[in-house]
């Protein structure tokens, strides 16, 4: 296994705004954010609701066009939402396959492939079961598997696990980081839950709130795997978060 | 940078794979014969308490037998008639007219819920008056129909459709409208565009309306294709059979004719209509066993 040093840019996001609200009385959502990431990076997004991450996401994802600057990304990428978002009247399999399929892979293959996937996210016995017959966190795996049938460059993740309970969290992450670090996908993930982004993350961005833009970033250096309750993992976080409680409060002051 | 680890046997699937099992519904298939009972004793029921009540008001002589026959002459006669085939004969046009209608009513319903769902200078254009149509008694439109076509098969195609299609297009365009925002988006990130997004994200996702609407366009067109039946008088068919009877008093005859006409609505709707409902709903996990 070789480290990979050559910075090859996935994504480049350059002074990007977004407005939303009729002309006039308009918010900001976006702010001139810039935002870089290399090739199998781990970045996380941190900020205090309503600050915006999802709309980034959207315009990283092609789903909505902002009004200013510039995105440049490699290919169209995956985005997985906080709901796993599953087709109910298809299968787990049939989800993943159809993924395949509009990707263009061939008949043939598609049913291998789909797998191949649902062994990746350890559901191979329960491929032919409905979204509605799995838990929360194994549908979100689906997802995961569907997502990953993409093969994008890039991987969004958008609150993935928010709506999961902690055991069922704490492994997922441990998938996840194993899935990442196996197949080298470059990843956006959005959270709230700043341990949780230290937990994950090569790097962790604090957004701004309305209009969001980065205020800091701040470097995760701790060797893999780490747990949420290590010490240090605890106090960069506890670092970050008064970083976001700083942020926080600006706003009460400015108003 | 990511530090790329060896493949190794990941020790987290043991983990995952107990919570997997314990996360699962637990389903208990249900037994077949009990199944039907739960399901047929309380329709049993009911049949037993109309009849016993239906028996009640005749032993009670509330009207007279000659305009309200008992059961046991109704059902003599039913049995009777069906035996010499008139309303067999009667039966079989009525169904023939009925599938005519229905299905050119399902492809205008479809196309106009297409385009409805689809356009939204179409939708505020006619949205409006689809829903319009369909509150509008069909039998109002008959006079006009037979102004149009004359007593002719045509006059009675017109108002079955007219009845059902928009009821077929409301439930496309509702079906279209209900489709989870999230799902749509979770189309496009998939890279389903253009006619591939119809084809396996919007169309499946509307299925559950389409179907209420198809099954709600059924009772329209059911109830319109009688109503026709008794004004255009052509060949013999069940409206056609029931006006006779009218015109000869012949109360059992009346009664049994409008037992097979109740029969039909309900067989094609639980038959057809309610099961794909219930798979669909089931499919869809939207179903308590």
């Amino acid at each position: 296994m070789t480290v990979v040093t050559e910075r090859q840019t996935v994504l480049s996001v350059k002074d990007v705004s977004k407005v939303y609200g009729p002309a006039g009385s308009h918010t900001f959502a976006l702010d001139r954010l810039s935002l870089d990431v290399q090739k199998g990076e781990f970045v996380c997004l941190v900020g205090a609701s309503g600050c915006g991450k999802t709309t980034l996401l959207n315009l990283i994802a092609g789903l909505d066009h902002p009004q200013n600057g510039k995105i440049e990304i490699a290919g169209r990428p995956a985005l997985l939402f906080q709901d796993a978002a599953l087709f109910p009247w298809l299968t787990a399999r049939q989800n993943i396959e159809l993924a395949l399929r509009l990707r263009g892979v061939a008949k043939r293959d598609r049913a291998d492939e789909a797998q191949r996937l649902l062994r990746v996210v350890h559901l191979e016995d329960f491929g032919d079961r409905r979204p509605h017959e799995l838990s929360g966190g194994m549908r979100q795996r689906v997802a995961l598997a569907r997502a990953l049938a993409q093969d994008a460059r890039l991987l969004l993740m958008d609150e993935p696990f928010g709506a999961l309970d902690a055991i069922t969290r704490d492994l997922l992450h441990d998938e996840l980081e194993r899935i990442w670090q196996e197949t080298n996908l470059t990843t956006i993930f959005v959270t709230h839950n700043v341990r949780e982004a230290v937990r994950l993350g090569d790097r962790v961005l604090v957004l701004s709130s309305r209009p969001a833009h980065i205020v800091e970033a701040f470097d995760v250096t701790m060797p893999r795997p780490r747990h949420l309750d290590q010490p240090d993992v605890a106090q960069l976080a506890g670092q970050i978060v008064d970083r976001l409680r700083k942020e926080v409060r600006s706003h009460g002051a400015a108003s | 940078m990511a530090q790329r680890l060896d493949p190794s046997p990941d020790p987290y699937a043991v983990d995952i794979a107990g919570l997997d099992a314990l996360e699962v519904p637990v389903q208990a298939a249900p037994n077949a014969a009990r199944k039907l009972w739960t399901a047929g004793w309380p329709r049993l029921a009911a049949i037993v308490v109309a009849i016993g009540g239906w028996e009640l008001l005749t032993i009670f002589k509330v009207k007279p037998s000659y305009v309200l026959p008992g059961p046991g002459p109704v059902f003599a006669r039913l049995f009777h008639d069906i035996a010499n085939g008139l309303l067999l004969h009667a039966m079989a046009h009525t169904m023939w007219r009925a599938a005519i209608g229905y299905g050119i009513a399902v492809v205008i319903g479809t196309l106009l819920g297409i385009v409805v769902a689809r356009s939204r200078v179409v939708r505020a254009a006619i949205g409006s008056l689809i829903t319009g149509l369909q509150t509008m008694p069909t039998i109002a439109w008959f006079p006009f129909a037979i102004l149009l076509f004359g007593l002719t098969e045509r006059a009675i195609l017109f108002v079955v459709v007219l009845g059902a299609a928009p009821a077929i297009a409301n439930g496309l365009i509702s079906g279209v409208d209900n489709i989870p925002p999230i799902l749509l988006r979770a189309g496009r990130v998939l890279g389903a565009t253009g006619f591939d997004a119809y084809r396996h994200v919007v169309i499946p996702a509307a299925l559950p309306g389409f179907v209420s609407g198809l099954k709600q366009g059924w009772a329209f067109a059911w109830r319109s294709l009688m109503a026709g039946e008794l004004l255009v008088l052509l060949g013999t068919s069940l409206g056609q059979v029931l006006q006779n009877e009218r015109d000869t008093n012949d109360a059992p005859g009346l009664v049994a004719t409008m037992i097979v006409i109740l029969f039909i609505g309900i067989v094609v709707d639980s038959l057809l209509f309610a099961r794909a409902e219930t798979a669909i709903r089931r499919r869809w996990g939207l179903l308590e066993n």
